[in-house]
């Protein structure tokens, strides 16, 4: 398995040679700042092409075909339109809080960024809560929401504020929960350590019962968490036009638009992470064989075929069911979930002590 | 009939009946109240179902208002004829809401077109033009002068107030103001711009929370004034307006005006014309009710479901563009007839559809209708009882789904509809999800119907021979047709000359979207969608 950290190690060492320390840091820091950026665009374009090509694919339609070869360069088309976009400036609203809302959003999904498991060693923040700071920083972007909602001065946009509000804190509880019976399973909050934790075999696998009950939940609170149909209440079109950002356009709205599809990409990697060994390639033990083969396949492409995969099945859910009502969305989650989750929770922490697992 | 006769003339023996295709029957406007409670409560009489108000101007000979009743318990028809009070300033008709829940809209049409005040009615808005238009349009002396009514540039004029005239225990016509939304109410405008509206409707929807309170239906914004285009046009160049009503059914639509006029002018089509007719109509229902389960899917979240739908409607638009030469607004159906003969490919395209049909609906209901999330947005949202689909003149597949057998197909059989061996689709239950599968299996009852004429189109003239000019005698009629909506009726009002007096236009979509602040009180605003969408109406019907 190559570690990519030697890389990273080799570049810290060639630029001490030449400049102090603190200089050396402070050019990484900005070179993985550029390269997160990048890859957040990248993949977001990404996304909005896959999610419509596989819509397109479920719908008996082709989807984008016509810029470039198979519509590849629809969504960079799309892009550079969103930007010469005009930011419509309105009347009666608070432009201060107007104006945050977007920043808030992206600045939660981007900073979920920075503890994903990437590939082996290209960790951009390993501490030792790492897991625990993703939640925190993911739940940044409902302020983002419920400004935009209450900013805009308009019915809609708060009702779809006030829907998002208690639906994500609602179904943070779940994750949390689905989080926490991992981490029992893991033993550590670091991401690393759950990565290293698989090494032997995924939890999905090793966990059995209580991993899958916990799997599943963790899925549909992921779906929920991103406003993703069929818990897409904040921004339900046929009842609310487009929820809480119906009065943004331009690249505000873009911005809303890019942190939708990469709270996808960050639900699902975390589900790779927690269930199916963030960028550890699929070990099965007694298999040396099949192990060292499966090595071979760098750990990068790992971690984001596993995201993608999962992100399959969340765009699947979109474009099959139909969308809940707020009453029953809250039902699902206070009735249902949340005491599944507990139980699941006690089930694990047995299944851990006894040394049940595999 | 005979009976009907006798009793009304023991309820009210001043009333003058006058036989015609229905028995007209005409009431001073002071016994009009008590008469019509005794039309809607006798258990001998029971007309329980308000089909239409017909607004009038007889000119020097006065205004009023034709009231066309059914009895739903022995499918008997009645009109009757009340003439308004007063001088042509104020035209005073005493309301009949409290009998017939539908009235409400229909006297404010009433009022809209003609002036006519309805005593006690609680709501005295125009229903359809704005605040401020001057003039009532269907009045014969009504001046088209577009000074009076220009263009405006200006915001519509927006109120919260309606007049109301209140009889008085002493006889006394006094004019009160009544609110129609509280101060303090949190009133969310859902339309006329909405993907959920099907078209330029907008409720204001006073809410608390995410609870609904009262909706105030606000029509008007694709409103034609059709009726008043007819008064100016031969009869063959009033069918042309049919297709641009309720556009998704625009074949039974012509088939009904056809129908009404052949009558009226003794013209006799052959049965390959009338074969035709009704295989038209049926395919137009299908792909109706195909269009409404997938819209109505992505109303409710399930996008896919539209495009699976749409794959059978198109089949069906690709055969009606072979024939009738369009895809949407047909004018297809004329008077004799149809316009042009059946496509040589018909019979073949016809049987490739009904080949692919049951498998598609066997589809649609393993992907929506048995799904969780679709069953527990659906069942027993928007409950519509019997009584009240029949109070408020909700019909189609929406009155039937409340176990109301309303199909004029079955309880007064038109065409060759009395031979073919079809069933009225009937559920109990009345709420949104038997409301759509009552669509769902109605396309199977019209694909029986199709198999059954499609193999057995006899030969003959698609269409007879009728007078270029063609004048109708003096006299009216009243016609109805099962729409893909629901009831779709037509009255005619003819004074011998070569265009109508009055043509006046039932619509089956008016009384759906009437009827939806009544059953969406206290449900979610998520459930308006489910069950505006369940209704299926379309709103350049209900604007005409």
């Amino acid at each position: 398995m190559q570690d990519l950290s030697v890389g990273t190690a080799w570049l810290h060492s060639f630029l001490t040679d030449y400049i102090p320390e603190w200089a050396a840091v402070t050019l990484e820091c900005l070179l993985i700042g550029v390269g997160l950026m990048l890859l957040y665009a990248v993949l977001a374009l990404f996304y909005i092409l896959f999610e419509r090509k596989v819509c397109a694919y479920f719908q008996c339609r082709l989807g984008p075909n016509r810029v470039g070869p198979w519509g590849l360069m629809q969504s960079i088309a799309d892009m550079f339109k969103i930007l010469i976009k005009e930011l419509i400036s309105l009347n009666h609203i608070d432009k201060f809080l107007f104006a945050l809302a977007p920043y808030l959003v992206i600045i939660a999904s981007m900073l979920a960024f920075a503890v994903l498991p990437w590939g082996n060693g290209l960790q951009i923040i390993d501490f030792n809560v790492g897991i625990f700071f993703l939640l925190a920083v993911s739940s940044i972007g409902v302020l983002g929401i419920l400004l935009a909602g209450w900013s805009s001065n308009n019915k809609f946009t708060l009702i779809g504020a006030l829907r998002s509000g208690a639906q994500m804190v609602s179904y943070e509880l779940s994750m949390g929960l689905c989080v926490v019976t991992m981490v029992v399973m893991a033993g550590t909050m670091s991401v690393g350590g759950i990565v290293e934790a698989q090494n032997h075999l995924w939890f999905i696998f090793s966990g059995h019962i209580p991993a899958i009950i916990a799997f599943v939940i963790f899925m549909i609170a992921g779906t929920a968490e991103t406003n993703r149909g069929p818990f897409d209440l904040p921004e339900a079109e046929s009842e609310l036009t487009a929820g809480y950002h119906t009065e943004y356009s331009g690249i505000h709205f873009g911005f809303f638009y890019l942190a939708e599809y990469l709270n996808l990409f960050i639900v699902s990697g975390v589900a790779a992470l927690l269930f199916f060994g963030g960028w550890m390639p699929l070990h099965i033990p007694g298999l040396d064989a099949f192990n060292h083969v499966m090595d071979y396949i760098p750990s990068f492409v790992w971690f984001i075929g596993k995201a993608i995969a999962l992100s399959f099945i969340i765009i699947w859910f979109k474009w099959t069911f139909p969308r809940l009502r707020i009453d029953q969305l809250l039902t699902l989650e206070w009735k249902y979930l949340l005491p599944i989750n507990l139980f699941n929770l006690v089930l694990m922490v047995i299944v851990v002590t006894f040394g049940l697992y595999l | 009939m005979s009976n009907i006769r006798e009793k009304i003339s023991t309820l009210l023996p001043e009333a003058v009946i006058e036989d015609g295709d229905i028995m007209q029957v005409t009431v001073p406007d002071a016994k009009w109240h008590d008469f019509a409670k005794s039309l809607r409560n006798d258990a001998d009489l029971s007309f329980d179902f308000l089909v239409t108000i017909v607004g009038m101007d007889w000119k020097e000979n006065g205004m009023g208002c034709v009231y066309y009743l059914t009895s739903t318990k022995f499918n008997t028809h009645l009109a009757v004829k009340v003439m308004a009070t007063g001088d042509r300033e104020r035209p005073l008709i005493h309301s009949i809401f409290d009998l017939w829940a539908i009235a409400t809209i229909y006297e404010r049409e009433v009022y809209d077109f003609f002036g006519i005040i309805f005593i006690n009615n609680p709501d005295m808005r125009r229903l359809f033009l704005n605040l401020d238009w001057k003039g009532y349009p269907l009045r014969k002396d009504y001046d088209e002068d577009p000074s009076i009514n220009p263009v405006s540039i200006e915001n519509e004029r927006q109120t919260d107030f309606t007049d109301v005239w209140i009889e008085t225990a002493d006889g006394k016509i006094e004019k009160h103001e009544r609110r129609i939304f509280q101060p303090e109410d949190f009133v969310v405008n859902i339309g006329p711009q909405h993907p959920a509206t099907h078209g330029v409707l907008r409720f204001r929807t006073a809410i608390d929370g995410e609870t609904i309170k009262k909706i105030d239906i606000y029509l008007g914004y694709i409103h034609r004034g059709v009726e008043k285009i007819y008064e100016k046009l031969t009869y063959p160049q009033t069918l042309h307006f049919m297709d641009r009503l309720d556009y998704f059914s625009a074949h039974p639509y012509h088939h009904c005006l056809c129908m009404l006029i052949e009558e009226a002018a003794g013209i006799e089509i052959s049965r390959r014309a009338q074969v035709i007719r009704v295989l038209m109509d049926e395919l137009s229902r299908i792909a109706s009710h195909c269009l409404f389960i997938g819209t109505y899917c992505m109303d409710l979240g399930a996008t896919t479901m539209l495009f699976y739908t749409l794959r059978v409607r198109e089949q069906i638009l690709d055969i009606m563009e072979k024939t009738c030469g369009a895809r949407m607004t047909f004018n297809y159906d004329c008077i004799g007839g149809v316009m042009q003969d059946l496509h040589p490919d018909f019979v073949k395209d016809v049987h490739a559809l009904l080949d692919v049909l049951p498998a598609n609906i066997k589809e649609y209901n393993k992907i929506f209708t048995g799904n969780v999330i679709a069953r527990n947005r659906m069942e027993n949202v928007g409950v519509l009882t019997r009584e009240d689909a029949i109070s408020w003149a909700v019909t189609g597949p929406n009155g039937r789904g409340s176990g109301w057998a309303c199909d004029v197909r079955k309880c007064a059989p038109y065409s060759i509809y009395s031979e073919l061996d079809f069933e009225e689709v009937v559920r109990e239950e009345g709420d949104s999800m038997a409301r759509f599968k009552v669509r769902m299996d109605e396309m199977v009852q019209s694909a029986r119907i199709i198999a059954q004429l499609v193999d057995n189109i006899p030969e003959g003239d698609y269409c007879v021979k009728v007078p270029k000019v063609l004048k109708l005698p003096v006299g009216h009629w009243f016609k109805m047709v099962e729409g893909c909506r629901g009831t779709f009726g037509i009255y005619l009002e003819s004074d011998g000359t070569t265009n109508p007096y009055r043509l006046k236009i039932a619509p089956p979509c008016l009384p759906a979207a009437a009827v939806v602040d009544h059953i969406t009180d206290g449900q979610k605003i998520a459930d308006l969608i489910t069950i505006g969408g369940s209704l299926d109406y379309i709103v350049p019907d209900i604007d005409r």
